[in-house]
């Protein structure tokens, strides 16, 4: 009912090719762009900007920059952080050691450095595939970590190695503020998604799915396989790094090195198989689960067991609570939320009859 | 919080369950709010639920004696960060509006990654943001910070300190020339904060000093000390952290290296550092700028109104009276201290943030008020101003006997007259990189 395609048709090419080919489904993304850029800053206030929204859209894209790598291209990577970190500590010493520098550009040259570092952490995907890849991205995590804490130059030679946000100035405007750096995230996170969602429709993405799917095969039909490869490492490691920009400038406002360690790529690699591999919407749902589920938990058990449990005890229950929600989920659906999401969406085109007409 | 989500109540229904559900309906006017982003669980909870329980047990004590500060009663709430930075930022959004109407005083992280995270949030927020014994050094200069203190102890005077002692130990600073010492230090930025105040002071007293790091977490030293042994300084400094510690001891003990030959820092002097090591850590010597034992008089009342009325918060209450909980106390006695002088200029009422942080700003702990305060011996003599937040600079040396902490010295100073210039360049140099116009501190009343 509600999903009724009678009478929509497509006549032209450009119809065929466009991002959302149900009117119902471009109207919601509407609906969603109007109320995360309006209706949010509106009624939203300090907490849900700096706590909750800021980390959900910098984790989104973060699952973003590792789904083109592991979902799309299919090579396993466990150094998401440490591109995520290059991205940030880059965009800090070309804002600092650059006069005049505008913000923004800062952070797009961090995220080209990040492609970079992820273009020479993935020649080794060249000779050797499957899990040895990960070993090569495991060397990143590690060595990327090493240089930032040994080399005082990186952190301005700050005493302990921490580097602190520059004056959010983007066009004379000030977004200091906590629906200021919101809106600063939200407009790269969409400009990026938007991209996204277009580089796995185009030659590239459908080239790294035939990487993904069987690498002999795509090589057989003529994908250059170094290309396509290196490409996925630089793309990916480009997002990440953005990425790690906002996560350290309009999220924390300061980091350590310390703070893109190991258990951070282990995050987004869980938010991409939460949310499904392969998917760009898949990236939102896993970062909105990881993000928004434990702090939801901890409202609720506040609200309601604090002071019959013990504050340490309840902190672990909510631990066993949320991993047993993963296993369950992951039972249920192991392709992800996106998964259910389609599903979801396939039912209610149909709804109210139960099968497809064929 | 409420009034904010209000606004759009019907849209965001589903999400104001939650918080609703946070919201117990008694208001709490006329209370002042401490907002605790504690850590209980994780691997530092030892340190967590010491110092927590500490400060707890402080503000219930002095809600039970004296019906809080000037009866304006103290209240509390936990979050739980797991010492993660993400986690406490979160906290500190939640938690930094007060509670139920009773505005929040000054928060007490007790880590250095969440202190550096929700630094410009406290200055732009007007909370004050204690770093008792560790923080940012040069967060010393208030002019820049006007919303930070790091209390006491910056890591600077720590190492000071502890050089001016080993100077006293060898008869006068000038007998340091040429004696060997080695710093062991932990590989993080916590670790490595104080190198370059090492070197320096290496070059104007003449002393040979080894920087040797030792990767995290520290559960392999072997290598390290191999060289110590070679090396045959006349000192080791340990600056440690968690299992570091322990271990660093055990290993010396194998190389043949004396215990009492090793000064812990300020992280390494708990009983969780030497307990663990046993026999090897006997005769070990750390920093502590706060004695641990029961044996003053705010301890036993402490001891008296709360934790024999069952209050205490404590889960083992063996760890009464132990470093990180007597930490805890001392914290609690500066904030309520802050609390206390506020109130005196502006009035016996709940008090903002910003008035708190006038009360840090002026708060003068000298013998005679901290015999008031039964806590002589317990907390330094402190006098906080407008451009020096750290007030203190002394430690005292205490010695494992094997089962318990000896203080075996009266106060070290930290040479803070040496430090000073260090501390204004990084801070300029900080205030320049963020924009920030110091305050002229001889304008402040």
């Amino acid at each position: 009912m509600l999903y009724r395609e009678a009478g929509q048709f497509i006549t032209h090419y450009r119809a065929d090719q466009r991002l959302f080919r149900l009117r119902q489904d471009r109207i919601g993304f509407y609906l969603l762009l109007a109320s995360a850029f309006v209706l949010v800053p509106y009624c939203g206030n300090d907490y849900w900007f700096s706590a909750i929204l800021i980390p959900f859209l910098v984790l989104s894209l973060a699952g973003m920059g590792l789904n083109f790598l592991t979902g799309y291209a299919g090579q396993l990577s466990l150094g998401s952080a440490a591109f995520m970190a290059v991205g940030a500590f880059s965009a800090y010493n070309f804002n600092l050691r650059v006069e005049g520098l505008p913000f923004l550009l800062s952070i797009l040259l961090g995220g080209v450095v990040a492609g970079l570092t992820g273009v020479i952490f993935g020649l080794p995907s060249l000779k050797i595939k499957g899990f040895y890849v990960l070993v090569s991205t495991l060397a990143a995590q590690f060595f990327v970590q090493w240089v930032f804490t040994n080399f005082a130059w990186f952190s301005n030679d700050s005493s302990s190695g921490v580097i602190t946000a520059p004056p959010l100035d983007v066009f004379g405007l000030d977004l200091s503020s906590p629906a200021g750096r919101y809106l600063l995230t939200l407009t790269i996170v969409t400009a990026l998604g938007l991209l996204a969602a277009n580089i796995v429709r185009s030659e590239l993405g459908r080239n790294w799915m035939a990487v993904r799917d069987m690498d002999t095969a795509a090589a057989v039909i003529g994908i250059a396989i170094p290309k396509t490869k290196l490409l996925a490492f630089a793309i990916s490691s480009f997002y990440l790094g953005i990425a790690g920009s906002l996560w350290a400038f309009t999220y924390l406002g300061t980091v350590e090195p310390h703070g893109f360690d190991i258990n951070r790529s282990f995050q987004i690699l869980f938010i991409i198989i939460i949310g499904g591999m392969g998917s760009i919407l898949g990236n939102f749902l896993g970062a909105a689960f990881i993000v928004l589920f434990p702090v939801l938990m901890s409202h609720i058990a506040n609200g309601l067991l604090v002071g019959v449990m013990d504050s340490g005890h309840l902190e672990n229950f909510q631990k066993i609570v949320f991993g047993m929600l993963i296993i369950g989920f992951l039972i249920k659906e192991p392709n992800g939320l996106a998964s259910i999401w389609q599903t979801f969406t396939q039912q209610l085109r149909v709804w109210p009859l139960r099968y497809w007409s064929h | 919080m409420k009034v904010n989500i209000n606004k759009c109540a019907g849209l965001v229904l589903a999400l104001n369950l939650a918080l609703v559900a946070t919201s117990p309906n008694a208001r709490a006017d006329g209370e002042q709010y401490f907002p605790l982003q504690s850590y209980r669980i994780g691997p530092y909870a030892a340190g967590g639920s010491g110092f927590f329980g500490g400060f707890i047990d402080y503000l219930q004590y002095v809600n039970l004696k004296e019906g809080g500060v000037n009866n304006v009663k103290l209240t509390w709430s936990e979050c739980e960060t797991e010492y993660v930075v993400e986690k406490g930022v979160e906290c500190y959004e939640r938690l930094k509006h007060g509670l139920n109407g009773a505005p929040a005083a000054a928060t007490n992280p007790l880590s250095v990654g969440i202190a550096y995270a929700t630094l410009d949030r406290s200055t732009a927020d007007k909370l004050p943001l204690i770093t008792i014994n560790h923080g940012r050094t040069d967060s010393t200069d208030g002019s820049v910070f006007p919303y930070i203190f790091p209390l006491q102890l910056n890591p600077y005077s720590e190492v000071s300190a502890i050089i001016n002692y080993i100077g006293t130990e060898s008869g006068g600073l000038e007998k340091l020339k040429g004696k060997k010492i080695v710093t062991l230090y932990h590989g993080s930025p916590y670790g490595k904060e104080t190198n370059g105040i090492l070197e320096l002071l290496a070059k104007k007293y003449g002393f040979k000093l080894t920087l040797l790091e030792v990767p995290h977490p520290g559960n392999e030293q072997q290598s390290q000390w191999l060289n110590i042994r070679r090396i045959k300084p006349d000192w080791v400094i340990l600056r440690g952290w968690g299992v570091m510690n322990p271990v660093a001891l055990k290993t010396a003990q194998k190389t043949g290296f004396p215990a009492d030959h090793i000064i812990g820092n300020i992280w390494s002097n708990s009983e969780d550092d030497a307990a663990p090591a046993g026999n090897a850590a006997k005769g070990f010597i750390s920093i502590t700028t706060h004695p641990s034992g029961t044996n003053f008089p705010v301890l036993q009342d402490i001891d008296k109104y709360v934790i024999k009325a069952s209050k205490g918060n404590l889960e083992d209450a063996k760890r009464f009276g132990t470093v990180y909980y007597n930490l805890g106390v001392v914290n609690g006695i500066l904030n309520v201290e802050a609390v206390r002088v506020a109130q005196e200029k502006y009035g016996k009422r709940p008090l903002t943030g910003e008035e708190v942080r006038w009360g840090f700003e002026h708060i003068h702990l000298d013998d005679k008020r901290l015999a008031e305060l039964g806590a002589l011996g317990l907390v330094q003599p402190l006098k906080l101003t407008c451009s020096d937040h750290e007030g203190g600079g002394a430690v005292r040396f205490q010695q494992w006997d094997g089962s318990k902490w000896n203080v075996i010295s009266d106060w070290v100073q930290a040479d803070r007259d040496l430090l000073r210039p260090i501390i204004e360049e990084s801070s300029h140099k900080y205030a320049k990189e963020k924009g920030i116009t110091p305050r002229d501190c001889s304008k402040e009343s």
